[in-house]
């Protein structure tokens, strides 16, 4: 029998501590198994969202994800936006660069999690915060059965 | 009384009806093809079945949205009705001819209906009727609905298996497992192949894994990419894997695209490859010495 | 396990077998625990004086780019400390994932498995033979 996911319900999740990145990591990976994603891209999505996660509480001080799920045509996806009030970043092509790093870490969390979704767009402005979205979206017809 | 609250309550009456001859229209429905070829273990199974679709359409009757096909009365049934449609679809049947059965429950319980009523040309038994007629129209679409859907997952799954089954993991020796790729690389394709390598290497414990690439037309540099990321991907797992079969003119486009393929450890055929991966396991092949 | 207390980290248990340290990563570890354990690794080889470490993270659903750079750390200082490394059981997912992240890990040793770990480090123990067996050396 065809597993019936739940419903995902849109959710702001605060991204304070090491403790909220955890969550953030499992909250993720229960809405991308809900919307039928398979095992690879739910790996891909979680991992983008805690390079992001971690990119807000690092280097932004702190701040919160939005999950949403969302549709296009039969695809469903889900998005995330990551946001932060912190110093925003300068030079937002010189920090999409593989191997540049800020934080003493390796340098992929941008470029990287980039790779690892669908859609992807960055929206800061120095001195008063960084936006991060992103979106992957489940591949062919999803196994659940939208608007029944 | 108003036309709406006629509508109504005729619609109420309708599902005080089927709740009254639940029992009956189970009966009769479950030796209708429709419940009778799905539900073939036992008689019981496709009463029971009946009688959860003769619910939930008391259920919508009763809340009055005898045409709405969203109406939350047909939630309990969506899944068995998904379970059927599904069981026809694999028959064969189409769409079309899911929904002539579904119509095909109407008269059944239509002639139970006409029964109930003390004066057939009354005109409460003619709103009665027309009100039942319309609740199945509504059910024939749910069903429909549910059939076309299931139809779009049919092929999907299909879509799916397809490219599985033209990517095998053969294993070759203990320990050394081969994917002989034919025919075009396309980005979907090289996702599978990733795949399913990698989960071979751990099915079969492999320590090698040989990707045949003999049967590959061109490759260009997204192949190329794939191939070298399925070869890191492996590495991180524990396993080597080795790309076999490159053809000269292939050899001669990879260093034309400029593509470093230096990281990958290459060998000319398969069997080369497999000789590479049994020499570094310790094993030797030799010729059996001739007894005669 | 850990998974059920986001909030509240706990240290990594660290296993000696003969003179190989084995740890088993499983679900969620916090950014914290895992800088912890890289301190806890190297304070037991030094009082140990094991000569090999297996990290099992076949209970590991993700690794993100600060896990693999633990992974790369602790390899990295206990090989100042003369033991060989061996992370072992990297999920598919896990291994595709980190590979489109773009990290590659280069310089760690890598195994099927538990056993297969064993068998690494047990040819390792043959002298001069460690840098051998390191894959892409």
């Amino acid at each position: 029998m065809m597993a019936v996911p739940g419903p995902v319900t849109a959710a702001r999740l605060p991204i304070r501590s090491d403790a909220d990145l955890a969550w953030v990591r499992q909250q993720v990976r229960q809405c991308a198994a809900d919307l039928g994603f398979g095992l690879v891209q739910q790996t891909k999505l979680v991992t983008a969202a805690s390079e992001l996660a971690r990119n807000t509480l690092v280097h932004g001080g702190g701040g919160h994800v939005d999950v949403t799920p969302v549709t296009r045509g039969v695809t469903r996806g889900l998005r995330l936006s990551f946001a932060d009030s912190g110093p925003g970043i300068r030079d937002v092509e010189l920090a999409m660069t593989d191997g540049y790093t800020s934080g003493g870490g390796l340098g992929l969390g941008l470029s990287g999690a980039r790779r690892l979704v669908d859609e992807f767009g960055i929206d800061t402005v120095p001195g008063r915060g960084t936006t991060v979205t992103v979106t992957a979206w489940a591949p062919g017809v999803p196994t659940a059965r939208p608007g029944l | 009384m108003s036309e709406q609250e006629t509508v109504e309550s005729t619609a109420r009456r309708l599902g005080a009806f089927l709740e009254l001859r639940r029992e009956q229209i189970a009966q009769r429905w479950a030796d209708a093809p429709l419940f009778r070829t799905v539900f073939t273990v036992s008689r019981e199974e496709a009463v029971e079945a009946c009688k959860a679709v003769v619910d939930a359409l008391a259920g919508v009757a009763s809340s009055g949205r005898l045409e709405d096909i969203t109406s939350s009365g047909f939630d309990s049934v969506r899944d068995q009705l998904g379970r059927m449609t599904d069981a026809w679809t694999r028959m064969g049947a189409s769409p079309a001819r899911i929904a002539d059965e579904v119509a095909a429950l109407r008269s059944p319980v239509a002639e139970l209906l006409r029964a109930e009523s003390p004066d057939p040309a009354a005109p409460e038994a003619a709103e009665g009727l027309l009100a039942f007629t319309a609740l199945m129209g509504t059910l024939r679409l749910v069903v429909m609905q549910t059939a076309l859907t299931s139809g779009e997952e049919l092929i999907e799954r299909q879509r799916q298996q397809l490219l599985e089954v033209a990517t095998p993991v053969i294993s070759l020796w203990e320990g050394v497992v081969a994917v002989p790729l034919i025919g075009t690389l396309d980005s979907a394709r090289s996702q599978v192949v990733m795949e399913s390598l990698l989960e071979g290497i751990v099915a079969r414990r492999a320590q090698y894994a040989i990707l045949d690439i003999t049967g590959v037309p061109t490759v260009d540099s997204l192949v190329a990419q794939h191939l070298m990321k399925t070869v890191a991907a492996a590495r991180l797992m524990g396993a080597e894997c080795i790309v076999s079969g490159i053809r000269p003119a292939i050899a001669q486009t990879i260093v034309q695209l400029g593509i470093d393929l230096s990281p990958v450890l290459t060998r000319a055929s398969l069997a080369d490859a497999l000789a590479y991966a049994l020499s570094r396991l310790g094993i030797e092949v030799s010729p059996r010495a001739s007894t005669r | 396990m850990t998974a059920l207390f986001p909030g509240r980290p706990t240290a990594v248990p660290i296993l000696a077998l003969g003179d190989t340290l084995l740890v088993s990563l499983q679900g969620e570890l916090h950014d914290g625990m895992a800088e912890q354990l890289q301190q806890d690794i190297s304070r037991r080889i030094a009082d140990s004086g094991a000569v090999g470490v297996i990290i099992d993270i076949s209970g590991v659903e993700i690794v993100d780019s600060f896990l693999g750079r633990v992974l790369a750390e602790i390899a990295a200082s206990a090989g100042l400390l003369a033991a060989g490394t061996v992370v072992a059981g990297m999920r598919p997912a896990v291994a595709i994932t980190l590979v489109e992240l773009g990290l590659t890990l280069p310089g760690l040793t890598t195994a099927l498995d538990v056993e297969r770990a064993r068998e690494l480090l047990a040819q390792a123990a043959e002298p001069g033979t460690w840098d051998r067996c390191q894959r892409g050396t």
